[in-house]
């Protein structure tokens, strides 16, 4: 079966890792603040942002590059707003667009990929986050696998019918459809073998660990930092 | 002998208007094991979903004397534990550990109870090497043995198997046996597989377009629908 990479890097071991989620929560939502009220004009502040980043994902000992890949990808969203705001003649302001929604995504992108999707749910739920948002990342998180399998399979199968890369898009578009009945069979599947066992609308974490001190230094430590790069650049 | 299941003229047609059911009467004694023979599309799974309320239609049924209603529901589903065809659809966790815990924890057990029950019934299925593990990594005879584990984890009654031995090569087939031969729950057992149905069970009933052809012994069943390709 097909799996997501992510999922995997979110079961390393490394010290990153083994922090508490709620710490790596808000010292999450403390970057995300501190870089949406940014000026544009204080360039030196982002590349201090990144290098940030940068060392907490070497920490990490993830690959930077298919972080930055990965993140990449909210790119075409906020570059629509980024060449409008070009367009109108602000350079800096779209320059500061597009750098923080690249590095607000490599920032989020960097929790889920050092803490298991149960860990900071159950971080979300124990800041009393609305459960039915949490359920919903929940299903969609399990369903995007469901997905991600269900094309696999077809690729392979229409691979081994003697389909190339190259038509691998046509064919992907006139499959759409079928592919998302599959995949909405295989979930409405996987949701039966949770009501058979039990379900009742609420994911139990399993194991909610104690924060320690060193949870607390690495919170503070961001803190510190995000402050100090947002005050002094 | 008091009954673990009982049902009386059961119907469900399925939403497009398949109608799946025709009228099912079927009992299960206390500590019994019966066989579910059948062509594909009889109606075997439409039944087994039937049994812990998971789809619901025309007619009555009990599990342990309780008739199922949305306020037995819960009860009946910790008390029949399904076994699904595809275990890729009943293992959903990240880890084999995880997975089987799922059910303990939503029984309301603390979380050190349900990893500790996960642990025992892994370790029980010959699973216990692998707790970390991903589910969808594993073969398909160790997906089989941790969706037993998962079930075997809510502590049911009843086990319900759909076609437990389908993807499994003949020597996982005869572990898989000698597992679920060792449980001492009260089996329903939807399968092909003759020698299963033999050394398992010791009733068969037959389904033949969602109404049951025919019932009794596994062997005289089997001979009288020439259920055997050989
Ligand atoms: N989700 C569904 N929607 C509509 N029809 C279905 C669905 N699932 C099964 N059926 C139909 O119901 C009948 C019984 O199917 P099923 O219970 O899966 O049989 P079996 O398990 O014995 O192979 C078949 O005709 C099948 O095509
Ligand atoms: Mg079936």
């Amino acid at each position: 079966m097909h799996h997501l990479v992510i999922d995997r890097w979110s079961r390393g071991s490394s010290s990153l890792h083994q922090r508490d989620p709620r710490a790596k929560l808000a010292a999450l939502l403390v970057f995300l603040i501190v870089l949406s009220t940014t000026r544009p004009a204080a360039q030196w502040a982002f590349a201090a942002y990144a290098i940030m980043l940068i060392i907490a994902v070497h920490s990490a000992r993830l690959p930077i590059l298919g972080l930055a890949g990965r993140a990449a990808l909210v790119l075409p969203f906020s570059a629509t707003f980024a060449l409008l705001t070009w367009w109108s003649g602000d350079t800096l302001r779209a320059l500061a667009l597009a750098e923080k929604s690249f590095l607000s995504g490599m920032a989020a992108l960097l929790l889920v990929a050092t803490t298991p999707l149960t860990g900071w749910t159950a971080a979300l739920e124990s800041w009393r986050a609305p459960r039915m948002l949490i359920l919903v990342i929940q299903f969609v998180y399990r369903y995007l696998f469901v997905i991600a399998e269900q094309a696999q399979r077809m690729r392979w199968a229409a691979v081994c019918r003697g389909s190339h890369k190259t038509g691998g898009f046509r064919l992907a578009t006139g499959l759409v459809g079928v592919l998302f009945a599959r995949s909405w069979q295989r979930a409405d599947g996987i949701y039966h073998a949770m009501l058979a066992r039990g379900f009742r609308g609420r994911f139990v974490p399993a194991a909610p660990a104690p924060f320690r001190a060193a949870d607390a230094l690495f919170f503070s430590a961001c803190l510190a930092g995000c402050l100090a790069v947002r005050i002094l650049l | 002998m008091s009954k673990a299941i009982q049902i009386r003229g059961l119907r469900y047609r399925y939403p497009d208007g398949t109608q799946a059911l025709n009228g099912i009467d079927f009992h299960l004694d206390a500590g019994e094991s019966v066989a579910l023979f059948g062509a594909n599309g009889s109606g075997k799974t439409t039944f087994v979903m039937h049994l812990n309320g998971l789809l619901r239609g025309e007619g009555s049924i009990e599990v342990c004397s309780m008739p199922l209603s949305d306020e037995t529901l819960e009860q009946i589903r910790s008390k029949v534990g399904v076994v699904f065809q595809d275990s890729d659809e009943q293992l959903f966790m990240p880890t084999v550990l995880e997975d089987v815990a799922f059910g303990p924890l939503n029984l309301g057990l603390s979380p050190d109870d349900a990893l500790t029950r996960a642990r025992t019934v892994l370790k029980r299925v010959g699973m216990a090497h692998a707790l970390e593990r991903a589910p969808y990594h594993l073969s398909a005879g160790e997906k089989k043995r941790v969706a037993i584990a998962g079930v075997l984890a809510m502590d049911p009654e009843i086990l319900v198997l759909d076609e437990p031995t389908t993807f499994l090569d003949p020597p996982t087939r005869r572990d898989l046996l000698t597992l679920l031969r060792s449980l001492p729950q009260a089996k329903v057992v939807v399968t092909h597989d003759a020698n299963l149905a033999r050394a398992l069970t010791t009733r068969a009933v037959f389904f033949d377009q969602g109404r049951i052809a025919g019932e009794g012994d596994v062997i005289e069943l089997i001979q009288r629908f020439h259920w055997e390709y050989s």
